[in-house]
């Protein structure tokens, strides 16, 4: 019986724990009830953190949510955070919004999934919250639901989610560090905060919880490899502060390529609404991160993209399917012409990147902007593509971990790619 | 249905968007001077610019090409007269003349990278460009020809 009693009062000390008040909805705030300048504030904030990518449908209204995310747990649906009064978020105060952002609670008391990272843009600002406020609650409104999430039971118990807070989310903060200057503190707060740089290059633990002992330390998520961030990269060629700077500015450096997938969404959509100083301030951020070198000396270029075996099987293929495009002169490597001895889809440690662009190609717009990839899925047999990439990695290389089975990754990219749209 | 501009003239056309761009090229708009050669990008003679570079149109999805500008043979030079194709009459380059619009389109895109290429770039570039009557050596002629008119033509502007 006591045990009985200490039970019910554990559990009304969780549910007490765990229970989040409504806020009570507002009649949606006029146009006008922003000033112009926070409205364009809040739109470059909206670009540094990616919402649209999340939240929009491929070819959808901005914002209107729907996008299927799948999460290992189960598929979880982006939402509308368009100002509609019912299916959107026209009746959430700022108050709602603010604590949705910095708790992951949604205006009804509900706790949100992480996948949506509240957990990073716990760390923003009151004002850029303010301004990302007044963005968003002045975008067209746009009806209509998102489909339901299929996570199974008890993972849809949002109530739980009180739970994974309380192991995982540290309140989020002031990421800023007084021994650093202006600019590197400010990359800090992008890449941290609202950037959320983290959700995609940090592995996660099996609760879904981003890694805190492997911070940036590379990671697959929805059949993409994101590169490992610190000193672990292993790029060829280090990623110098200018490196970085190219590739978050214009999509794409001649030292180590194009940013594909969602990175391409990040650059080309999000970060392009941010200033050069911001762009600056994140590669000071992440060249810190990795230690990176000042320069790369013209002698090291050349010295990397040497070195292929010109007797090799996979080489005739590279020929006549690849090079037109990708070969570039001894040393001299260029952006429009991404040079694959540098490039991590081929050097790094997961084949996902190299297999997936190979079968996929890259569209327009995407990458470079300038340049267009067509897939070989119909074109190339898992045996050429295999062949290829044993060419292009070398001997030595083609031994990691990763890429020894190439024939079942590359099985399982046809099948996860014939599913898409 | 697909939407692009060919040769600088809107089009759009109605076909599924897994239908290869070659075929929408040649059968839907009519313009021919584009080849199929093996249908699997190995071969290109189905070369053609989007937004200005070499692709193979045979591999390319035409629903991947909306809102892009897509040039043929045909557009390369209003009255047929880009250096390239000078060059290639000047050194009777082709012999059956099969995979020559493929091998001009491709070169277009050499030549706008390396301007003054060496035999290696040539080589590198052209190289998934087949030619069956082996005219590399007239081929390879033809490109340095035009890079020397194209340098000449930018230093007279110079």
């Amino acid at each position: 019986m006591r045990i009985l009693l200490v039970l019910v009062l554990l559990l009304l000390a969780a549910l007490f724990y765990a229970w989040e008040s409504p806020i009570d909805p507002v009649t949606p705030p006029e146009a006008d009830a922003f000033s112009a300048a926070a409205v364009a504030r809040g739109e470059a904030l909206a670009g540094a953190g990616n919402c649209a990518t999340c939240h929009t449908v491929s070819g959808g209204a901005p914002y209107a949510g729907g996008r299927p995310m799948a999460t290992g747990f189960g598929t979880v649906h982006a939402t509308n955070i368009t100002p509609h009064p019912e299916d959107g978020i026209g009746r959430w105060s700022e108050e709602a919004f603010v604590r949705a952002m910095r708790e992951g609670v949604r205006r009804d008391g509900a706790h949100l999934f992480p996948a949506f990272p509240y957990t990073h843009f716990a760390h923003t600002s009151d004002d850029d919250l303010a301004a990302l406020y007044a963005y968003f609650m002045t975008r067209q409104p746009v009806a209509g639901g998102v489909p339901d999430n299929t996570l199974p039971f008890p993972l849809n118990v949002r109530l739980l989610q009180a739970g994974w807070k309380l192991l995982y989310f540290d309140g989020g903060g002031d990421v800023s560090d007084p021994g650093r200057d202006d600019v590197w503190n400010r990359g800090a707060y992008l890449a941290e905060g609202l950037g959320h740089c983290g959700a995609c290059h940090t592995p996660r633990n099996a609760l879904g919880a981003e890694r805190g002992d492997a911070a940036y330390a590379g990671a697959v998520i929805d059949d993409w490899y994101a590169p490992a961030l610190t000193s672990a990269n292993g790029a060829p060629l280090p990623w110098t502060r200018d490196e970085l700077f190219a590739y978050l500015r214009q999509g794409a450096t001649d030292l180590h390529g194009v940013a594909a997938g969602s990175m391409s969404a990040v650059v080309h959509d999000g970060l392009a609404r941010l200033p050069d100083s911001d762009i600056e301030a994140l590669a000071v951020y992440f060249a810190d991160l990795a230690g990176a070198p000042e320069r790369i000396e013209p002698a090291a270029v050349r010295d990397a993209m040497a070195g292929l075996d010109a007797d090799h099987t996979g080489r005739a293929l590279y020929a006549y399917a690849c090079e037109s495009c990708h070969y570039n002169a001894p040393g001299a490597p260029r952006a429009l012409r991404p040079e694959l001895t540098l490039n991590s889809a081929v050097t790094g440690p997961d084949p996902t990147n190299f297999l997936r662009l190979t079968l996929a190609g890259l569209g327009v717009g995407e990458g470079h902007p300038a340049a267009f990839m067509h897939g070989y899925a119909g074109a190339l047999t898992d045996a050429d593509i295999v062949a290829i990439a044993r060419y292009l990695r070398g001997p030595a290389a083609a031994e990691a971990a990763g890429w020894r089975d190439l024939d079942a990754r590359l099985a399982e990219l046809r099948t996860a790619l014939e599913a898409r749209p | 249905m697909s939407k692009f501009t060919l040769n600088g003239n809107p089009v759009e056309v109605q076909v599924p968007d897994d239908t290869p761009l070659l075929w929408v090229i040649r059968d839907d708009l009519g313009a021919t001077g584009t080849k199929f050669g093996c249908g699997i990008g190995m071969c290109g003679a189905c070369t053609v610019h989007l937004n200005g570079r070499a692709i193979r149109s045979c591999i390319t999805r035409v629903g991947d090409v909306a809102g892009a500008d897509i040039v043929t043979i045909e557009g390369l030079d209003p009255a047929g007269e880009h250096p390239l194709q000078k060059a290639w009459i000047e050194t009777q380059a082709p012999q059956c003349g099969y995979c020559q619009s493929g091998q001009i389109m491709q070169a277009a895109t050499l030549l706008a990278d390396f301007p003054d290429p060496t035999d290696a770039d040539i080589d590198a570039v052209m190289n998934g460009n087949l030619c069956r009557c082996m005219a590399y050596p007239r081929i390879r002629r033809a490109i340095k020809l035009a890079a020397r008119e194209l340098r000449a033509g930018r230093e007279a502007e110079a």
